[in-house]
């Protein structure tokens, strides 16, 4: 059997304004627009991600929020409405997905051998969390993909930044050797956003963007300070400031999920395509996008543009 | 006016295994007791706040006339669905929002099929109000707000009992320490997860025994300090009931049962209001009425603005 691979990775935030603003069948509310510059971003990420053949979505949830070590969603099937507890008047979506459970269930052995607490979800009136399905749906609404769905283990609360990267960088590379043994090309998604100070109160017309801006300054300079290093490659330097990202951008990288992708793609050294940055209720969102195949590719720090010299083509 | 307020925890495993431990078995009774003083008493209403239902856009009311879903709680999957049917006091919901709004604070009220209610809401509901004999009324815990707001939105429940002219028992769903087991722990082996929990869980416990309620609110922020994982700001369910409730000490306590449940202190506890105070301290904390937003650390005093300067003279 050939060897696996991850084809790409993305940081795919899930803020619930994205699907409202697009206007899906599946989502009740409907609205006027919103967020384009974030919607055209995730565009270009479908794109990226239609191109590489992708047999299987595996995507790391802050809004599966579990104690008790990672767990990954153990059956085939599911069909439901999601209603946003936070943002109900925005995203009552009616979901039905197909999971990779065969894979679900290989990175469940990976990441027991190296010694993680897992556990398979086996309850099938379970609901799936609105992080998931949003980025999943943002980064391919044909829903013709499968997907596996993995918690994120709320370590960082309960010890540390550090004890959480801790058992990521475990979660990245379990998952990247069951890809590798599993023989499908997946694309993995890191469902959170960057700095997430919300606002506490919303306009009349969510969608009207005459308010919309990021919380504030000290949280658009942190994410301007991580999207550079993501476009420099300097991806292990990202990996040692996320505890004071975390903190003192209020970012939602505590739940673990850009830490497992970036520990998924071996910490990249290659430039990482930013497709789009944007506020959503004063958060910062970023669409990132790293293609493993562009390991060649190196950051020209003159003109600050990146010269894109994918090694074979198109992949 | 409230008859009896309780604290509940909001785990699911007296309602789904009790069976499964003595400790599990307990809560359960003390649950049903609990559940048999409300529909003996005269409450025409179970008016809730429940930590387990984090809000970011201000404070939301579910008021949902009937409401019926399968709920699975996300972290404890494996023992099972809960099926239920709920009723909720719409014109209530409504009010308390009003009052919610006259008192400065951004408030909602959910009304939508599918809304995820929150596992210690739907534990709590079950156990006690089985048959939907009384309508309920379930408060959201904002994630940011802090004591001011938080008093405050006691207040504004406070005042919608007053207009509504209803009778009400008041429920805060919390656990006290909060820090679960990290492993595999069988329900044999389950207890409140460290000494230091444990002995903050004791003190709590004896407060409310001896009716001290604004004691244990006032000790709040200690206890969210010493025993709590920080999942959100603060330990505010003590402050939301305090400021519902007068703000007093007058109440006679009794703690129903006590025991771990997956390492959190789960308690059942009463207080009745009470002719006399069990102690009748100085409290030292501020009483606000109204919430005035957020405050920066720089912000003015009231009435200390400088002079604005003069108006240029149109020469
Ligand atoms: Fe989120």
């Amino acid at each position: 059997m050939k060897q696996g691979e991850i084809v790409l990775g993305a940081l795919a935030p899930h803020p619930p304004h994205l699907v409202y603003a697009e206007n899906p069948p599946q989502n009740e509310p409907k609205a006027e627009c919103g967020w384009e510059v974030l919607r055209w971003g995730y565009e270009r990420l479908r794109k990226s991600l239609a191109q590489r053949k992708v047999d299987v979505l595996i995507v790391h949830s802050p809004h599966w929020r579990t104690m008790t070590g990672t767990h990954f969603l153990g059956v085939e099937h599911f069909k439901g409405l999601s209603v946003d507890p936070v943002f109900p008047n925005l995203f009552r979506f009616h979901y039905d997905l197909k999971v990779d459970v065969e894979l679900s269930r290989q990175i469940f052995t990976e990441a027991q051998g190296l010694g993680l607490e897992v556990q398979m979800m086996t309850n099938p009136d379970f609901r799936i969390d609105y992080g998931t399905i949003i980025s999943c749906h943002l980064s391919r609404p044909e829903w013709d993909i499968p997907i596996v769905a993995i918690s994120s283990h709320g370590l960082a609360r309960y010890f540390n930044m550090e004890v959480m990267q801790a058992v990521m960088l475990k979660l990245g590379q379990a998952t990247k050797v069951a890809v590798e043994k599993s023989g499908k090309r997946a694309a993995l998604l890191a469902s959170n956003s960057l700095s997430h100070r919300h606002f506490v109160v919303e306009p009349e017309v969510p969608e009207d963007m005459s308010f919309e801006h990021i919380q504030n300054h000290s949280q658009y300079l942190w994410d301007m300070k991580v999207l550079d290093l993501m476009k420099r490659g300097q991806t292990q330097e990202l990996l040692e400031i996320m505890p004071d990202f975390t903190e003192q951008a209020v970012a939602e990288t505590d739940g673990g999920s850009l830490t497992w992708l970036l520990s998924a793609l071996d910490f990249p050294t290659y430039p990482a395509e930013v497709h789009a940055y944007g506020s959503v209720i004063g958060t910062g969102n970023a669409i990132v996008e790293w293609n493993p195949h562009n390991r060649q590719v190196e950051w020209n720090p003159h003109n600050r543009q990146v010269e894109w010299r994918a090694q074979g083509g198109a992949q | 006016m409230i008859n009896k307020a309780y604290l509940l925890p909001g785990m699911p495993h007296p309602l789904l295994c009790p069976e499964k431990s003595s400790a599990y078995q307990k809560l359960r009774q003390a649950y049903e007791r609990v559940g048999a003083e409300i529909q003996d008493s005269q409450a025409e209403l179970v008016l809730i706040y429940s930590t387990f239902w984090p809000s970011v856009i201000g404070h939301q009311i579910f008021a949902r006339p009937e409401t019926t879903w399968t709920h699975v709680d996300e972290e404890f999957h494996a023992l099972g669905s809960i099926p239920y049917t709920f009723q909720m006091d719409e014109e209530f919901g409504e009010l308390y929002k009003q009052q919610c709004l006259a008192r400065n604070l951004h408030a909602r009220t959910v009304n939508y099929a599918g809304f995820p209610l929150d596992t210690g809401t739907v534990v709590a509901l079950k156990l006690i109000n089985p048959d939907n004999r009384l309508k309920a009324v379930v408060t959201s815990s904002n994630v940011y707000a802090d004591r001011a707001e938080t008093l405050v939105l006691g207040k504004a429940a406070g005042d919608a009992l007053e207009h509504s002219g209803k009778k009400a028992v008041a429920l805060v769903i919390s656990a006290l320490s909060n820090r679960l087991h990290q492993g595999r722990v069988t329900p044999e082996e389950d207890r409140i997860h460290s000494l230091k929990d444990e002995e903050w869980n004791r003190k709590f416990l004896e407060f409310l025994e001896e009716g001290r309620l604004e004691d244990v609110a006032q000790l709040s922020r200690q206890f969210h300090r010493e025993a709590r994982v920080h999942k959100v700001n603060n330990f505010k369910p003590f402050w939301w009931l305090s400021g519902l409730m007068g703000q007093s000490n007058r109440f006679q306590g009794e703690v129903f049962e006590y025991q771990s449940v997956y390492g959190t202190g789960a308690a059942v506890v009463g207080l009745e209001p009470a002719a006399v105070a069990a102690r009748d301290l100085e409290f030292d904390e501020a009483d606000p009425d109204v919430y005035a937003g957020e405050r920066n650390v720089l912000a003015v005093e009231a009435g200390m603005e400088p002079e604005p300067e003069p108006e240029a003279q149109n020469v």
